[in-house]
């Protein structure tokens, strides 16, 4: 049925959908519409069978997941930024003990300074956490992935991360088909638990595992993320047939067979992209775009097998791995075997700045000419940095960055009273 | 695809009137794309919130920089905030107040805009007589319908009573129909001018 509806919202709805069990979660900005919106399902019974646990915080939120998807229930929460790092150890503990939770999460940027605004720095932080990690383009993929998720999650047992990007999805009220109950159960089978607390069948989850067999654990750990390669675009072909939609899926590509150019990213800023790419086409350049929906596990061949004839290739990516470059576009060099040219990383969005059609056709112009250095920061306010760095030259004292750089753009909230 | 930009404050409804616009158009069988600012909320703080119609799949994620309308919600942002910015030279402009556009200061700048696509509607005054309280965003999506001619007014009105529901959706509906009377009626006063 279509509606038109607030990101979050549909979310919410398409979580209800596959029928939860427990969700417990502590609320942080973008996420709160979604567990806004679910708590209120569970409180007037539209969300049946369902309890909804109010937690102290995101530790404790993923704590309860684990221990309601140890004790079979299917377990659900979200989170966003900060969030996320205060429950990192618990999120770890929940892959290490391969246990099928979803979470989704707002994407948002971490702190200092604080941010409140869409980055993927969140998710880059805990990329390597054993959980799978998908990226959604749309509000229309973000409610598709979740009915995906919870499948493919229990299944292999491996919880799995649902990425939408934080406002500019989650507070975008946009068209979205959304399924129908009926659809989402012949899709989504009953969760049968590979491992269960079980007062009838008593077994311990969580044992201490020393140098003799820590190794293996871990690798079947990535045994089973590798079967989730061969799954998750299996499923998602499945999906197409059913619901009659392209959603997830490792990587989708958007003109990329006559492409000499392709620009990589994931999330929302595809869109603009493949917006800004239509309008270059007419003017001849031949350019794609390949999307990443599934980061974790790595969808190497897959990517490979996209870039294959590109000449060049462009990843734009919405984090930083400070002292390093870019992280997408580090995985993606490795899975690009091809042309001398190589990858080049540009940084964009960052703490929620704007990416712009304008900014994104200079780029990719400069791309297209061989102008474009191996790291680019979009938008980059060269002056506004001169400035800083100046100040650290001349004083030893230079004070507190952010703040500093704050009241240089006349920012009235940061002069010191 | 048409873009519009809707300037107000924390509290007046700002991103909830982007909404309802985009539903609005969703009715009428279109793509609508509605989205807040992020800013930090807080009431009386310029907001801004957008929404694009549009007859295909809305794909564009950057915020609306060259709008075809604006509704600004409260006039005291004129001198506060670039609320201009990227207008179209035809595009569409209707601000919630009760006084005229020179005694806004703006006479001479709007001179160079197509003055069918301008109006002023007492948006906030509707709303305390049919609402009885200040939020303006109801009625001026009524005048919007009216000076744009993008949605209809049942669609606008259908829109407001599903979202408030009850008494506050029929007194919303009510200021925006009388809010979409009003800016018919300066359009004609303007064509006979």
């Amino acid at each position: 049925m279509l509606k038109q509806i607030e990101g979050s919202q549909a979310v919410a709805e398409a979580v209800g959908l596959c029928r939860p069990e427990v969700i417990c979660a502590y609320p942080i900005s973008p996420q709160t519409h979604i567990v806004e919106t679910l708590g209120r399902m569970v409180a007037s019974g539209a969300l049946e069978r369902c309890e909804f646990i109010n937690v102290e915080s995101e530790f404790a939120a993923m704590s309860v997941a684990i221990g309601a998807s140890a004790a079979g229930a299917r377990a659900y929460t979200a989170t966003a930024s900060q969030g996320l790092l205060f429950m990192a150890e618990a999120v770890f503990n929940a892959s290490g003990l391969g246990l099928p939770i979803v979470m989704t999460l707002a994407n948002r940027a971490i702190g200092a300074p604080i941010n409140i605004w869409n980055d993927h720095t969140d998710a880059m932080a805990l990329r390597d956490c054993g959980w799978i990690q998908l990226f959604a383009e749309t509000n229309q993929e973000a409610v598709d992935l979740h009915i995906q998720a919870f499948r493919l999650a229990e299944e292999l047992s491996v919880p799995v991360m649902v990425c939408m990007d934080g406002f500019i999805l989650t507070h975008a009220v946009e068209r979205v088909d959304m399924p129908t109950q009926e659809q989402v159960d012949a899709w989504l089978p009953d969760y049968e638990p590979r491992q269960v607390l079980d007062p009838a069948d008593p077994v311990s989850i969580g044992a201490m595992v020393g140098p003799e067999a820590f190794m293996e654990v871990r690798y079947l750990a990535h045994v089973k993320q590798r079967q989730a390669l061969d799954l998750i675009p299996a499923w998602a072909k499945e999906f197409r047939e059913v619901f009659g939609r392209e959603a997830g899926g490792l990587v989708r590509g958007y003109h990329c067979e006559d492409a000499e150019t392709i620009v990589v990213a994931m999330g929302s800023v595809l869109g603009t992209l493949k917006d800004t790419v239509d309008g270059m086409r007419e003017e001849g350049a031949k350019l794609g775009v390949l999307g990443i929906h599934c980061f974790r596990p790595w969808p190497a061949a897959a990517v490979r097998e996209a870039l294959a004839n590109a000449r060049r290739v462009i990843v734009l990516e919405k984090s930083l791995a400070v002292g390093m470059g870019g992280v997408v576009a580090s995985n993606v060099a490795g899975s690009y075997s091809g042309h001398e040219k190589g990858v080049h990383t540009v940084i964009a969005g960052l703490g929620g700045r704007a990416i712009t059609r304008a900014s994104l056709h200079n780029l990719l112009s400069q791309g297209m000419e061989g102008k474009l250095e191996r790291i680019t920061f979009l938008d980059l306010d060269q002056a506004m940095v001169d400035r800083a760095l100046d100040r650290e030259r001349t004083m030893r004292r230079s004070g507190p960055i952010a703040e500093a750089l704050l009241r240089d753009i006349g920012v009235v909230a940061a002069r010191p009273a | 695809m048409f873009e519009v930009r809707i300037h107000g404050r924390g509290g007046q409804g700002v991103v909830t009137a982007a909404e309802m616009l985009s539903v609005a158009a969703f009715q009428e069988g279109r793509h609508a794309q509605a989205f807040p600012s992020f800013g930090s909320e807080r009431m009386g703080a310029p907001v801004v919130a957008y929404c694009r119609i549009s007859d295909k799949e809305i794909r564009l994620r950057e915020p609306v920089l060259n709008p075809n309308a604006l509704i600004v919600q409260d006039p005291t942002l004129l001198n506060q905030v670039d609320v201009f910015s990227g207008l179209h030279r035809d595009g569409y402009m209707l601000i919630n107040t009760t006084r005229s556009f020179d005694e806004l200061g703006i006479g001479d700048f709007i001179s160079d805009f197509r003055p069918e696509h301008l109006c002023t509607v007492p948006a906030t005054e509707l709303a305390l007589e049919h609402v009885g309280r200040p939020v303006p965003n109801a009625a001026l999506l009524g005048g919007f319908a009216a000076i744009s001619g993008r949605v209809s007014i049942d669609s606008v009105c259908a829109a407001i009573r599903e979202r408030f529901g009850g008494r506050v959706g029929e007194g919303n509906a009510r200021a925006a129909t009388e809010a979409h009377e009003h800016v018919l009626r300066q359009l004609r006063e303007t064509e006979h001018a």
